[in-house]
């Protein structure tokens, strides 16, 4: 298929039977996250029934073998129960995320040219992207506690393009006509996809740090929360996904500075658009600093982190469709 | 207990000292980091002199309490005020001195050999151990291949009577290298914006359509300090036509309805004494011409207008560009007949609609950006155009020594309204002739940019990225090897891997653990495996 940034053909058709794989795509994605969310509430019986049985294969193999001790070897051969609750949600996940993509597939179909004109459009690709990282990633290892805190946004972010940023189907404006549209904007949707991931993990790291520093008596609260890694592990994995978005970030700020250049005659114009997006960079630039600096990583990077994250909503919501710039195209 | 504490006194230098090192240290790097993020956010928020001129002027006349105290801060130009300067010039002190000794130890530890392996690898943060069924010689040669091949450098020292073989390894300094091409690419970076900022310029001008652009001549010229502006290349531009299309093929309650969808300017340029070409611009697609490069950033109606006096002499004859308001096109601008005696001079100002609607509310307003229905609606002054021979706007009229016409007849109470039709011709009350709208025709918004500094900008933000992804994806991990060949059995030995690594590395063990099994050789069998892992944190 060739793009044609100009196009003036437009399938209002298929644009529709876009919108509807978009609707499916979230009921379904509804349907994984209340799955992840039964799953997760599980967890605190899933582990005591482990308890149990554990005992119990000890004390069996206790009796059978007389007066000695069985070595806990014995008792880790205690299989864990299958989870099926988290099993429907990742298959569920994968059936919201295909319809998804059938939803941004047909609307490229639509508009012929990359479906990235408008705030609707890479709302669209933007959960999509994110939802294709979460699922690459469970083939590798078991997330399925992150199932949850992910489908949740997601689904949010879906509706929230559905409901209020839906836009019809349109050709693009002439300063959008341009190969640095598929460039410059789908590395930020994937940037944006990956920081959105590292914002959910540092929820999950604040949650499990408040019951670490409350002790005994914290681990006793929100039991279900024993299903997810540790704070330090949810720490290490927030800056992992994050060194991989803020190369991509500078990279969309690098694009947007020669597109700007191609466009508007100078690659800088302090357009509000352009000053959040330095922000952001600088945020989460002070973020990776902050891991790297005596007394700053842990809960106060985190806080940065969280901030940087702030900044991309901020960016995203309010910059596009309230500030006034060169960057208006929200469609809205 | 005593309540105070001598200290050391710091003579001057060591305040000093004291100083660049509070300047230079990373937390203070991270405090204007965090600071930068916040000084930019009133400049996203606060209209900006610098961008548009036209916004801060409604800012200050809508709040005219707030508006002079943000003036006196610097709110309206924050990119250039002395405070966020400041912030950022702090910035870049800082990362000056920080990065100059770490290139300084950094050259010092490329050129230092690989450590020696110690004597006991079970205290390193990773560590494993493996029997191998090959003689200590076999596993030496597989481990020195394998430790290559992942592009480790190897140090392997002449083997002593008594004492186990081993190689040492380093590899990731490439992690270093590329973290310090980063920062100084940013120094670079900020450097070639300076550049850009001394020796470049930007010429604006509106050029309706079959007018000639001369470099050098534009409306307005925004020049850097070192600029020479007697030495512009001489090219000329002229405006043969442009081509402007809005979105109609939408209903009319669409917010898609009127957006623009196409602009281009068909031109024929010619560089100093070269021959003329035609060349076309659009947006997105800029002219190089003479070492300049010509953007079309804005467009517009000209109406083609003519004054004539009462024996039908022409006094004014021009395509007179209006200024666009909205979205829809509706525009302003001013006729200014100034070859009569100056208290007998007229003035017209009002609009220009390409597509004429009149509204309630709103008096008349355009409907459509494209001239489906145009008209002019104009009033008319008399007097002198030029009190004090001032430089003014030639899209306003400065009314302050004219007086405004009033209508006749039946509108005689009122100001005079001029309303007309392409072709129209109107007569001008009390025998001042008549004022005719010829055509509708367009202009050009173009602008010229020459920056010395964008070229080595984009290099140095390139390079600076290919440094981040390094110093982001190498890890600097040190690792040895000891093979020690079993005393019962010279076919078999025991392999120890130990690993060490700069900074956070959480796949540390995976990769100690994966090296251990490649020295091994992947068919070995009876394997013994012992994992220290963070036995030293």
């Amino acid at each position: 298929m060739k793009f044609d940034f100009s196009n003036d053909h437009i399938d209002t058709g298929i644009a529709t039977l876009s919108s509807h794989f978009l609707w499916a795509s979230a009921l379904v994605l509804t349907l994984a996250m209340m799955s992840f969310a039964l799953d997760l509430a599980g967890a605190p019986y899933r582990a005591a029934r482990l308890e149990a049985r554990r005992s119990a294969t000890t004390q069996t193999q206790a009796t059978a073998d007389g007066d000695v001790l069985v070595d806990t070897a014995v008792a880790t051969d205690v299989a864990p129960e299958k989870r099926p609750w988290g099993g429907r949600g990742i298959t569920l996940s994968w059936l919201g995320t295909l319809l998804l993509i059938v939803a941004v597939v047909t609307r490229t179909i639509a508009v012929g040219r990359p479906p990235l004109g408008n705030m609707y459009e890479f709302s669209m690709v933007g959960c999509m992207f994110a939802m294709v990282f979460f699922l690459a990633w469970s083939l590798k290892s078991d997330i399925r506690w992150l199932g949850v805190f992910i489908t949740g946004p997601i689904v949010l972010f879906e509706m929230l393009a559905a409901v209020i940023y839906y836009t019809a189907a349109s050709s693009l404006m002439p300063s959008l006509q341009s190969y640095w549209l598929s460039i410059h904007v789908t590395v930020a949707t994937l940037s944006v996809a990956l920081s959105t991931l590292a914002f959910s993990l540092t929820l999950a790291y604040f949650v499990q740090n408040w019951r670490d520093e409350r002790g005994e008596a914290g681990r006793e609260r929100l039991k279900w929360m024993d299903a997810l890694p540790s704070a330090a592990s949810l720490d290490r994995t927030t800056y992992g996904v994050l060194i991989v978005a803020f190369p991509m970030w500078t990279f969309t700020l690098i694009a947007g500075a020669i597109w700007a250049q191609e466009a508007w005659g100078h690659y800088w114009n302090w357009d509000p658009k352009e000053v959040w997006t330095l922000v952001i960079w600088v945020v989460y630039a002070a973020y990776l600093h902050a891991r790297a600096t005596a007394g700053w990583s842990g809960k106060k990077a985190a806080y940065i982190a969280l901030a940087g994250f702030v900044a991309i909503l901020i960016n995203y919501g309010i910059v596009n469709v309230y500030f006034v710039g060169q960057h208006s195209y929200s469609g809205l | 207990m005593s309540s105070t504490i001598t200290q050391p006194r710091l003579g001057p230098l060591g305040t000093a000292r004291w100083f660049w090192r509070q300047l230079t240290s990373m937390r203070t790097a991270l405090f204007l980091l965090l600071l930068l993020a916040v000084a930019a956010i009133p400049g996203s928020i606060i209209p900006q002199t610098g961008i548009d001129a036209g916004r801060v002027a409604m800012y200050k006349t809508n709040h005219p309490s707030l508006a002079p105290w943000l003036d006196r801060l610097g709110f309206f130009n924050v990119f250039v005020s002395p405070w966020f300067a400041a912030i950022y010039i702090l910035l870049i002190i800082s990362l000056i001195g920080c990065v100059i000794p770490r290139i300084r130890i950094h050259l010092r530890t490329l050129r230092a050999p690989v450590p020696r392996t110690p004597k006991n690898l079970s205290r390193l943060p990773a560590y494993v151990e493996r029997s191998v069924d090959e003689p200590a010689d076999v596993v030496l040669d597989r481990a020195r291949q394998v430790l290559k091949r992942k592009r480790y450098r190897v140090r392997e020292d002449a083997a002593v009577e008594g004492r186990a073989r081993s190689i040492a390894a380093e590899a990731g300094r490439m992690r270093e290298t590329g973290n310090l091409i980063f920062h100084s690419c940013l120094i670079w970076v900020v450097l070639a914006v300076a550049a850009g900022h001394l020796w470049g310029w930007r010429g604006d001008a509106i050029v309706p359509v079959g007018t000639p652009l001369v470099n050098g001549q534009y409306d307005t010229l925004n020049a850097g300090p070192l600029v020479d502006t007697s030495k512009f290349s001489p090219w000329l531009l002229r405006l043969n036509s442009l081509d402007v299309s809005f979105e109609d093929k939408v209903a009319p309650t669409s917010p898609q309805y009127g957006q623009p969808r196409h602009f281009t300017a068909y031109t024929t340029v010619q560089d100093g004494n070269g021959k003329p070409q035609r060349k076309v611009i659009s947006v997105n697609h800029s002219l190089s011409i003479g070492g300049n490069s010509v953007y079309l950033l804005g467009n517009g109606y000209a109406p083609m207008i003519t004054v004539r006096d009462a024996k039908g002499d022409v006094l004014y004859q021009q395509e007179t560009p209006f200024l666009s308001q909205d979205n829809n096109y509706k525009s302003t601008g001013a006729v200014k007949v100034s070859s009569l005696p100056s208290s007998q001079q007229m003035g017209f100002f009002g609009f220009f609609l390409p597509t004429a609607a009149f509204s309630d509310t709103l008096g008349p307003v355009s409907t459509f950006p494209a001239p489906k229905d145009p008209a002019l609606v104009l009033g008319m002054y008399v007097g002198n155009l030029f009190p004090g021979n001032e430089p003014q706007s030639v899209y306003t009229l400065d009314t302050s020594a004219m007086k405004q016409v009033q209508g006749t007849g039946a509108q005689s109470k009122q100001p005079l309204r001029l309303m007309l039709k392409p072709g129209q011709t109107v007569k001008l009350p009390g025998g001042r002739g008549s004022i005719t709208f010829n055509s509708v025709q367009r202009w050009a918004g173009l602008s010229t940019r020459h920056d010395p500094g964008k070229l080595p900008a984009l290099y140095g933000a390139l390079l600076g990225l290919i440094g981040l992804i390094m110093s982001m994806t190498l890890r600097r991990r040190r690792v040895f090897v000891k093979v020690t060949a079993d005393p019962q059995d010279p076919a078999r030995s025991l392999v120890s891997v130990g690993g060490l690594a700069k900074g956070e590395d959480p796949r540390l063990e995976v990769a100690i653990d994966g090296l251990a099994l490649a020295v091994a050789g992947d068919d070995s069998t009876h394997v013994q495996l012992r994992t220290q892992a963070g036995a030293r944190t």
